[in-house]
């Protein structure tokens, strides 16, 4: 015999379960809906499909496009160029907040430049980045490093600064100098901003990525999306902003993933 | 500038261990400076319990900061025996979740490169009996809030410091919990004939657990009675301390002192 308790429980659950079956088929239905009305709307002419494209044009392009495997050479450029962009922001935005935090007066000094840096339109500089290092791999590496690099840089010193000062006093009364304190509180008690701060990272490099691509590349998504629209070949416009989406999705992910696995 | 304070190291003569002549200390701020401590002097014997009350924001904190070194005052000396280690325990633990707790308590022997058998066979047996070896491996969020407290004492004591200070280490404590560790606690640092300073803003804690009571006045401070507690215990229980018959006019008397003022 089940008590009353135990029933109420598994009704409880019951309903939990329920209801997220119940949001996670509406978000697949809600997709599947948005491509068969995208679909008949231009199979009835409702929309210019030259200028809207439709599901089935892009899913043959694809697979036209996966035959002599073009498509994921330009996917690979641009993952390719944002990871290593998003590695770059992130070990540099970590030593230069450590020096920041260590050097106190330093840190005062930079603060205008860093918030002026950060709140600039990174866009701006990519045809100056273009002129100083030409066409080519390393201008949109750095395109996505400026970017991503100066917000994670403030970022990061902020969190760093806000950690507990007596946790810091701590330290000094077990007899540790300022490098204990850095390396047993500071930096640990910070890992879930470092770890959310690369969230933030991922996206932006990827910006600054397809920046540089629309600018300067022959290969790449963001090389696509221009040539596409250049040519109103709309079918591979729309295809890489897919694609785009979908690697934009799976970054985040990953990341997110190695933050749930922190905790 | 002169400066007009200095910390001196010498061997020792009688029992004082620590010593402060004429301590003043002022902080400064863009608003001016702030007087917290005038001519304040002491000293304190091996193996006393000693516990300082006094108003709110009367630089109570900023004296352990000055008796154990990590500032300097403005006027007056400081002396303190040859090989006299000095052990701070915070208000709050700070125990790391990061770390387990066997990892908290030997913090301050990684940072001093102590980390050898001798000293973490001498943590492991506080573990034990502390009660917490069986949680040595966990981290702190799953322990109670008296046990983290007696995790944070064992990291105090893992360096093996000849005086004790404690910056009102119960405070954050419910009212039970708080009654057991500090007797946990008291009887402890008289068991083995450890040097402590306490500060607290509980009067019956002071009394039930120091043998002498500082009192100090409001900014900038002095100390207005430095009186010796002598308590006749009726029992042995957790809470004889408070039932014995001086108890209540000690208590009375530290009360006057510090309602009498302006």
């Amino acid at each position: 015999m089940k008590n009353n308790t135990q029933i109420e429980q598994e009704l409880y659950i019951k309903k939990y379960k329920l209801e997220n079956r119940i949001v996670k088929a509406s978000r697949i239905s809600l997709l599947f809906l948005f491509l068969l009305f995208w679909e008949l709307m231009s199979d009835l002419s409702v929309i210019d499909s030259f200028f809207f494209s439709s599901p089935s044009r892009i899913t043959l392009l694809f697979i036209d496009m996966c035959r002599n495997f073009e498509i994921f050479i330009h996917t690979g450029i641009t993952l390719y160029e944002t990871i290593i962009s998003f590695i770059i922001v992130n070990v540099l935005s970590i030593l230069i907040s450590v020096i920041l935090l260590s050097f106190e007066k330093v840190s005062r000094i930079m603060e205008p430049y860093l918030v002026i840096l950060n709140s600039l339109p990174k866009s701006a500089l990519a045809p100056l980045i273009i002129v100083w290092l030409g066409t080519g791999r390393k201008t949109i590496i750095v395109a996505g490093i400026s970017v991503a690099l100066f917000g994670s840089i403030i970022n990061l010193y902020t969190g760093f600064i806000q950690v507990d000062n007596e946790k810091l006093k701590l330290i000094t009364t077990l007899g540790g100098n300022r490098k204990d304190q850095l390396t047993k509180v500071i930096i640990p008690a910070s890992v879930p901003i470092i770890l959310s701060n690369m969230k933030v990272n991922i996206g932006l490099s990827l910006v600054g990525v397809i920046i540089g691509e629309f600018l300067a590349a022959k290969r790449g998504l963001g090389y696509l999306i221009i040539y596409g629209s250049q040519v109103f070949k709309l079918d591979l416009l729309i295809l890489s902003i897919i694609i785009l989406c979908i690697i934009a999705l799976l970054l985040y992910q990953s990341i997110d993933f190695l933050e749930k696995r922190y905790k | 500038m002169e400066t007009a304070y200095s910390d001196l190291k010498t061997t020792v003569k009688d029992n004082t261990i620590l010593q402060l002549h004429n301590i003043c200390f002022s902080y400064h701020s863009l608003l001016g400076e702030t007087d917290v401590l005038h001519n304040i002097s002491f000293s304190v014997k091996e193996g006393e319990f000693i516990a300082i009350v006094g108003p709110s924001g009367c630089g109570k904190s900023t004296l352990l900061n000055i008796l154990c070194g990590l500032i300097k005052a403005k006027e007056g000396h400081r002396i303190i025996s040859d090989n006299i280690s000095i052990g701070y325990m915070l208000q709050h633990d700070h125990l790391f979740e990061w770390r387990t707790i066997y990892e908290n308590v030997t913090l301050g022997l990684e940072i001093q490169g102590k980390m050898d058998k001798e000293n973490t066979d001498y943590v492991l047996s506080l573990l034990e009996s502390y009660g917490l070896i069986d949680f040595k491996d966990k981290k702190p969020s799953e322990l109670s809030g008296g046990m983290k407290q007696r995790a944070a004492l064992i990291r105090t004591l893992a360096l093996h410091p000849q005086i004790l200070l404690l910056d009102e280490p119960f405070s954050a404590l419910d009212y039970q919990t708080r009654l057991m560790v500090s007797s946990d606690i008291g009887s402890l640092i008289r068991h083995t004939n450890k040097t402590a300073i306490l500060v607290t803003h509980n009067l019956s804690e002071a009394i039930s657990l120091a043998d002498r009571v500082l009192v100090l006045s409001k900014r900038p401070s002095e100390i207005r009675k430095d009186m010796n507690i002598h308590l006749t215990l009726p029992d042995d229980s957790l809470l004889a301390y408070r039932r014995a018959p001086e108890f209540q006019d000690y208590f009375n008397e530290i009360w006057e002192l510090l309602i009498d003022e302006k």
